[in-house]
């Protein structure tokens, strides 16, 4: 596998709270990569800053030695849906089409019909193609987190960052969005944050620890016992993260 | 009532103003109702008071001086959000206090008897002079024409605008660009509802139009008929019975509200027993 985005020394901060540090990390096309830690780890943070949202960073996040912004890679992003108004007046249709809108010249835009069946066809691959029509405030949980699946999809992305994907939504649901991320991460690289570490474990090729930086990384199963089945504080870090390597 | 506006200029002028409001109102009301950025408007508005007062002082146009100070609110309001992030309320409420503050003391500054501001502060649709209508009708046309023309980009920024930044789109400019729409917006108000009610006539079409319809475009024409309706009828009234034009309107619009209101949790009701479906 080929090194995909490559983060190197990566520092980031909110005013004088550190979110992440000397963070170094390489993903390769491919590969499905699972992000586990404690609340405020950093987790959204690097997502965020590979997406370019962030806005003060040191370090460098580059693809195949060009920055992100020039390398014209194609990032698909699945947000928190907390961080969204679910009352807001649209259709899962509209939601959608919302990555058909091109960058530039968009005075009166139409969308074509080849957006429509686009939209239709990554709809389709979440399972949500016969509620096209309705509004996103009719959605479960679980149907909102596939649509935002869906709207990434229709950028389409050669990498997907979801966070946490199956947060405040019912078991059946959240067995539905880890088969559907499944299937994905064969066409895609995958990276997705979360705290349901059990399904994850079971799931990814491999796992992160992160807190700030990263802690273990590597085979998943490895990664969960040194994560959560070891007493805390009975490592050293650095040390832990090298074992789990060679593991 | 039609031989009257064929026999005034003022009642001419009250007229075509009350579409041009019911324009801008209708568009910018529904963005600001979803953006959950009411508030802030109203800070916008009170702020240039400051405008209105300094336009006097200096003997230029006092709407002229509402637009400066709008635009400034809007825009530096904004800028120092993003410098810290967390206290939006408090910088809305300084911005508020302190326009407000700078309009009573500009007015205070001037030699002799002080002007009547009582219709910047609450509104005279009567008094809308030629200027006031040019004003309006070029703040009313870039209104419409940004709105419209790029209608799928703040739909799809609207909803999430992390998601627009991300697709690459310039979401800082399209931001700053709303601000400023809200900013012309607030002048094109002051002379129909004054500036202590212009969050009224932005919030109250657009919460009315918000109970008939989940589409964002039908929401936006839906508020501009019903802002028509409003200052149509507070026009009237107040042409035939002296009182205060944006007071009628703000009243009448919270009746219509009402009224909208308890119609449409009535017809929802009614659509469930006819489906058999637990009320």
């Amino acid at each position: 596998m080929s090194a995909l985005i490559q983060i190197e020394d990566l520092c980031v901060k909110y005013g004088s709270i550190e979110a992440l540090r000397d963070l170094n990390l390489t993903i390769n096309g491919g590969e499905y990569i699972g992000i586990i830690g404690a609340n405020g780890g950093g987790k959204s943070t690097l997502l965020k800053t590979i997406l370019g949202l962030t806005k003060q960073y040191k370090g460098s996040i580059s693809y195949k030695g060009t920055t992100m912004k020039k390398s014209g890679l194609k990032i698909g992003y699945v947000p928190q849906t907390s961080e969204l108004n679910r009352m807001f007046p649209i259709t899962v249709e509209e939601v959608v089409l919302t990555a058909k809108i091109p960058l530039k010249n968009t005075w009166f835009h139409r969308f074509h019909e080849s957006d429509y069946e686009e939209v239709h066809q990554v709809l389709a691959k979440v399972g949500l193609d016969d509620l096209k029509e309705r509004q996103i405030s009719d959605l479960s949980g679980g149907e909102f987190q596939k649509l935002l699946i869906a709207r990434a999809l229709a950028l389409n992305p050669d990498i997907l960052l979801l966070d946490e994907p199956t947060a405040m939504i019912d078991i059946r649901s959240q067995k539905q969005i880890y088969n559907i991320i499944k299937r994905l991460s064969k066409e895609m690289t995958v990276v997705m944050v979360t705290h349901h570490v059990k399904d994850i474990t079971k799931q990814a090729e491999k796992l992160i620890f992160l807190e700030r930086n990263i802690l273990a990384e590597g085979d998943p199963e490895e990664v969960y016992k040194y994560a959560y089945l070891k007493p805390v504080g009975t490592l050293n870090r650095s040390y832990r993260r090298s074992e789990v390597r060679e593991a | 009532m039609i031989a009257d506006i064929l026999k005034y200029q003022y009642l001419q002028y009250a007229l075509i103003t009350s579409v041009l409001v019911s324009l801008v109102s209708g568009l910018i009301g529904v963005i600001i109702v979803e953006k959950k950025q009411v508030m802030m408007t109203g800070g916008i508005a009170h702020t240039s008071y400051g405008g209105v007062g300094l336009g006097y002082l200096l003997g230029f146009e006092p709407l002229l001086g509402a637009f400066i100070f709008a635009i400034t609110a809007s825009l530096g309001s904004n800028l120092i959000k993003n410098k810290l992030t967390g206290i939006s309320d408090v910088i809305i409420a300084i911005f508020w206090s302190l326009g407000m503050s700078l309009g009573i003391l500009f007015i205070g500054l001037i030699p002799g008897y002080p002007p009547d501001v009582t219709s910047y502060l609450f509104g005279n649709i009567l008094s809308v002079t030629t200027f006031n209508l040019i004003l309006m009708s070029i703040i009313t046309v870039v209104v419409l024409a940004v709105i419209v023309i790029f209608f799928h980009d703040w739909r799809a920024h609207l909803f999430d605008p992390e998601f627009t930044k991300i697709m690459g789109k310039r979401t800082k400019l399209m931001e700053n660009v709303l601000l400023v729409l809200i900013g012309l917006t607030v002048v094109a108000l002051i002379r129909v509802v004054g500036i202590i009610l212009v969050i009224a006539l932005l919030s109250i079409p657009a919460a009315t139009a918000s109970l008939l319809t989940r589409k964002l475009h039908l929401r936006m024409i839906y508020a501009i008929g019903y802002g028509l309706a409003f200052t149509i009828f507070g026009l009237f009234i107040s042409a035939y019975t002296q009182l205060s034009s944006g007071a009628v309107i703000v009243i009448f619009g919270f009746a219509v509200y009402i009224i909208t209101y308890l119609l449409s949790k009535y017809l929802t009701r009614v659509k469930k027993v006819e489906s058999g479906e637990c009320s």
